[in-house]
């Protein structure tokens, strides 16, 4: 249905094939989290692998700082409508881990946690695929603690909340087991081009 | 938690409605609450029973067919009819909100899906005390809460903190005003920023933590949930007031626009 008296800012832009349906393109890198802003101090911050409620193994800061880094950069897609183009990030991509903790993939399903209480869910397939990381920068800078620093999943190719901020950990499960978001109302995968925004989309 | 919807019956999971179809709605009336702000009432074609504190997703389509979205929180209680209030906030580069104010008129049809969200929801059988803290059109899933509460006849113990730039940019302010009147059991307290405010029970500067910790003074206990919601900055020193003021993270819940 055509709005009356509606053109749009970004009509006939030159990037509209990189911005998915439903989303409009912004300069500025807006934050969205459902609590406060949690403070985590690199010195007491530790990142944790478990199958199921088992740990595989935990790094402190330090020790995860020396895993091989890696910079991306790529597009973000918010599910509140927003992209943004050509983000740079830097991190641990999540192979690595899985390659340092020296296990095999147990199931196909992952959560992320939070110290916020926060967790969302990933499919091995798309977490353990070289397109995601737990990035440490931003723009050459130390992830600031507005966009999930000191650590925040990287899950570019998904809308922006399976990108965890503060994360803390990875829980490979049993089943797709639903996150914080996906617990309320929101789409189980989140694909941007498919508008899997909802639960049902 | 499962919550069943008020009229419709529909089941959800803790807030989030199952599938939330695109319907057509009409502006049925059009009013101006502050100088930047106004209220549209959307005549649904599909209603839906919402709960305070819930979204709606608009979009607009242009002839060339762009299509813009934006969520606009519910101001309305989810007693009221298949009318929903949504209440906008002129940004003056922005793409959507100026199309609001300055083209979009009565009997304009709009696309909207809804109601979303299942998160920042007022808690129908709270009993412990309530604080809500908004800035701007941050009030308007709060003043769906008040409503909400005031049109069960709940008497739960509820303080709204607002920050606004002069007294009149408080969004919905009569009515704050009368309802704080009368009822013993709802607290105002207005945070004027660029005047000195009316009232001796307001304060003339921006939100800090020290007035979060007098506003949890005037409720008979400690709330046992905190809403809070504006833009990102606003959210940030609001929420950490109320963690210095001594609540826990886990009771917070924040609503940002963004920004
Ligand atoms: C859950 C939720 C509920 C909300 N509820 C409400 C509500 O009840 N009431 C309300 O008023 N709003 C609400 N919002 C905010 C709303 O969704 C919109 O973000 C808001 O109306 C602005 O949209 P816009 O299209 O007018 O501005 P946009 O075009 O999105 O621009 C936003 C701001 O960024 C600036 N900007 C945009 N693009 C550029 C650029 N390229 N370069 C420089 N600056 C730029 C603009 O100047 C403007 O100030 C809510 C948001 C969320 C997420």
């Amino acid at each position: 249905m055509i709005t009356r008296g509606f053109t749009g800012r970004n009509s006939g832009g030159d990037q509209s094939d990189r911005i998915p349906p439903g989303q409009h393109l912004v300069e500025h890198f807006p934050v969205l989290t459902a609590g406060p802003t949690p403070r985590v101090e690199t010195a007491d911050w530790k990142f944790t692998l478990k199958i199921g409620p088992r740990h595989i193994k935990v790094w402190n800061w330090s020790a995860f700082n020396a895993l091989p880094k890696t910079k991306m950069t790529r597009d973000i897609h918010c599910v509140t409508s927003w992209s943004k183009l050509n983000t740079a990030w830097e991190g641990v991509v999540v192979d690595d881990i899985l390659a340092d903790a020296g296990v095999e993939p147990p199931t196909d399903f992952v959560l992320a946690h939070c110290y916020d209480g926060y967790s969302t869910n990933v499919p091995l397939a798309d977490l353990a695929s070289g397109k995601t990381m737990i990035a440490l920068n931003y723009e050459g800078q130390p992830l600031p603690r507005d966009h999930g620093g000191p650590a925040r999943l990287l899950v570019p190719h998904l809308y922006f909340w399976k990108s965890a901020k503060w994360v803390n950990g990875l829980q490979f499960t049993e089943r797709d087991e639903a996150g914080f978001w996906e617990l309320r109302g929101y789409h189980k995968y989140g694909d941007p081009w498919r508008e899997q925004r909802y639960t049902n989309d | 938690m499962v919550i069943r919807g008020a009229s419709s019956g529909t089941l959800m999971t803790e807030g989030g409605a199952r599938s939330a179809s695109w319907q057509t709605c009409a502006i049925a009336e059009i009013i101006q609450r502050t100088p930047s702000i106004k209220s549209y009432f959307l005549r649904l074609s599909e209603p839906f029973a919402h709960i305070a504190g819930q979204h709606v997703d608009v979009r607009l389509t242009a002839p060339d067919g762009y299509v813009a979205m934006r969520s606009y929180s519910i101001a309305s209680s989810p007693s009221a009819s298949n009318v929903i209030e949504l209440a906008i906030e002129r940004l003056p580069d922005g793409e959507v909100s100026p199309f609001f104010h300055d083209i979009a008129a009565v009997g304009d049809k709009i696309e909207l899906r809804g109601p979303l969200g299942g998160h920042f929801l007022w808690p129908e059988r709270a009993t412990a005390p309530v604080l809500l803290i908004g800035a701007g059109s941050g009030v308007v899933p709060l003043m769906a809460m008040i409503r909400q509460r005031r049109a069960l006849a709940q008497t739960v113990p509820t303080a709204l903190l607002l920050s606004s730039r002069t007294q009149r940019d408080v969004l919905f302010a009569d009515e704050l005003l009368s309802l704080e009147l009368a009822d013993p059991k709802f607290t105002l307290a207005l945070a004027i920023t660029r005047e000195p405010p009316e009232r001796a029970c307001d304060f003339a500067r921006r939100i800090d933590s020290a007035m979060v910790a007098e506003l949890v003074a005037r409720l008979p206990r400690m709330p046992a949930h905190v809403f809070v919601c504006g833009s990102n900055r606003f959210v940030n020193i609001a929420a950490d007031g109320a963690l210095m003021a001594g609540l826990d993270a886990a009771v917070i819940k924040t609503e940002r626009y963004g920004g």
